[in-house]
């Protein structure tokens, strides 16, 4: 089937359209980074910065503890990703495996939960967290992440664990592994990929959030990247955007840097291997 | 204990006792972090609980609830949010169906484009906002340039305008949703049958006949639960309007979550900010009940 060109060359414009409107925020953000004040102030603003600085980079961090908010940032991250994995990747292969009734209760509690404002989560978690001494601390915040992260990661595990084909499972029972043996040499091999790639997205998902943070961190020292970032917001002068952008720009680093790693990840091809020998 | 041969398969085998080991590490802090502080949400809601207060909390009954229902800020506040969610989600819907048909085209570059296209995915919702106060600036923003640039007057400061304030952060709600939106559109459009379309093509149907024919119907469960989500996320979002407008001006953009999270935390009342909770859960359930209930019986003729 082939399109006609002037069709093909729509098809190109209304792609070009799209990719400008997502692109043009952040190109617009790194060149406010590099702009020195003049520029900034200038009746005139440019897209390329004619006399670009790191200046702004320098001051944000004098500003704002960008270091330290960036430190609790990555332990809230990693501590959620991992235990969020840790928990979720039992639970799915149970729903997906066998018939549990309480692994369903679970998971289909877990998905209608998030129906629910967060406002009538935070009162509570906000009360309970305090009862347990773990208000205004960054293990307390893990906490919420991990229960907060599980939905999208039991639904990525689950499409993980059905891509393991079951027969390697039957096949190693044949051959005498123990339940628990099969568990640890065959399937946890194959679904290795999967759960990095799980823990990733849930990394990504702590490291942005911002609400439960507002609400549950009050010291500044222990707050995270989000919640420091809006410290620059305010009246801001003209000469503020600067740190600002060049901050917000190095927040969104580790983002997307994840992000490019989970899109190369290609689990498809090793499974279909497995299968075939 | 499983025999390959076994007609129901292994996905219907009875769980034994490794299974429950395997499902208590998720049951403790779901029950400890999901499902009891809902329960308790819902309690709260029907006492006149404070923070910092040293009195003893005690229940009230319904009065949260009848003093919520002649506060008019609230329902200023809950009609804001529907108008955002609804003016959020049917053009991230359509604008991504959009991008996804396109993007599932044999276009050159398809891979950079599937790339550059879900970066905002993966930004904060808090740098969005910043990125999006930035192009909106009155003085320094690309905006206000680019009219001035064309000759199209001085430009304005949008996010501070009581008429362009609720336009201007939904365009960036669109923006923000658009991505997500997108994968999930362009993971249904590969459950399309390539075959039948293929067939309708040499039987002379054009591009619109195609797309109402074969890919709409294969497409509809996807668009339908993904339109749903975003309803419920939009309605409930926070952060993006709290970093661009902060509610403001005069309340023109101040969602329901913004209304609730002052209530709790900026004066304290956590039982009326609970029966906020509680009538937004209501309410929402409702509307997508019939919005769902709506969809799925129209499925026979569309």
């Amino acid at each position: 089937m082939r399109t006609p060109a002037p069709a093909r060359a729509a098809q190109y414009l209304a792609l070009l359209a799209y990719l400008v409107f997502l692109a043009f925020p952040f190109l617009w953000l790194l060149s406010t980074a590099f702009k020195p004040p003049r520029e900034l102030g200038s009746a005139h603003p440019t897209w390329i910065p004619e006399d670009p600085t790191l200046d702004n980079f320098r001051q944000a961090f004098d500003e704002q503890p960008l270091l330290r908010a960036g430190a609790n940032s990555l332990l809230a991250a990693s501590g959620a990703a991992v235990l969020a994995v840790l928990i979720a990747t039992p639970l799915a292969y149970v729903t997906t495996r066998y018939r549990s009734r309480l692994g369903r209760a679970l998971t289909g509690w877990v998905v209608v939960s998030q129906a629910f404002p967060f406002v009538l989560v935070i009162i509570p978690l906000f009360l309970v967290l305090k009862n347990l001494r773990l208000i205004d601390s960054v293990p307390g915040l893990v906490l919420v992440y991990v229960v907060w992260a599980l939905p999208f990661a039991l639904w990525m595990l689950a499409g993980y664990v059905r891509a393991v084909p079951a027969e390697l499972e039957e096949a190693a029972a044949v051959d005498g592994a123990g339940r628990l043996r099969t568990l640890v040499s065959v399937t946890a091999p194959l679904l290795a990929p999967g759960i990095v790639a799980t823990a990733l997205f849930a990394f990504v998902t702590a490291w942005n959030e911002f609400f439960f943070a507002l609400v549950l961190l009050k010291t500044p020292e222990k707050q995270t990247l989000p919640v420091v970032l809006t410290h620059f917001i305010g009246a801001e002068g003209v000469a503020d955007l600067g740190p600002l952008a060049a901050a917000a720009f190095l927040a969104t680093l580790p983002s997307l840097v994840v992000f490019a790693i989970v899109q190369r990840r290609i689990t498809g091809g090793m499974l279909a291997g497995a299968v075939k020998s | 204990m499983t025999r390959p041969a076994e007609a129901s398969g292994p996905a219907h085998r009875a769980a034994g006792p490794g299974a429950w080991f395997l499902v208590l590490p998720a049951l403790l802090p779901i029950l400890v972090l999901s499902v009891g502080p809902l329960l308790y949400g819902v309690l709260l809601a029907f006492t006149d609980a404070q923070s910092g207060r040293t009195e003893p909390t005690r229940w009230i009954g319904a009065l949260n609830f009848r003093d919520l229902l002649h506060d008019t800020l609230f329902w200023e506040s809950f009609r804001i949010g529907l108008a955002w969610a609804v003016g959020v989600s049917a053009p991230q819907f359509l604008l991504a169906l959009g991008l996804a048909l396109l993007l599932d085209q044999r276009l050159r570059l398809r891979w950079l484009a599937r790339a550059l296209a879900i970066v905002p995915w993966a930004m904060p919702e808090v740098v969005v906002g910043i990125m999006w106060r930035l192009v909106y600036h009155p003085d320094a923003g690309v905006l206000n340039e680019t009219l001035r640039d064309l000759g199209l007057g001085d430009g304005r400061d949008w996010l501070s305008g009581l008429a362009t304030a609720l336009p201007a952060v939904m365009i960036v709600g669109i923006w923000a949703g658009l991505p997500g939106t997108t994968v999930a559109l362009l993971a249904g459009l590969q459950n399309t049958p390539q075959e039948l379309h293929e067939a309708a093509a040499v039987d002379g149907a054009g591009a619109w006949r195609r797309f109402r024919a074969v890919t709409w119907p294969a497409l509809r469960p996807v668009a339908l639960a993904i339109t749903a989500l975003n309803l419920i996320w939009n309605f409930n979002s926070f952060a993006l309007v709290y970093v661009l407008t902060g509610g403001g001006p005069g309340g023109r953009t101040r969602l329901p979550m913004l209304f609730a999270y002052e209530e709790a935390f900026r004066y304290g009342q956590f039982g009326y900010a609970a029966a906020m909770g509680c009538v937004m859960v209501a309410v929402v359930s409702v509307l997508l009940a019939v919005f769902l209930a709506g969809r799925l019986r129209g499925g026979g003729d569309a």
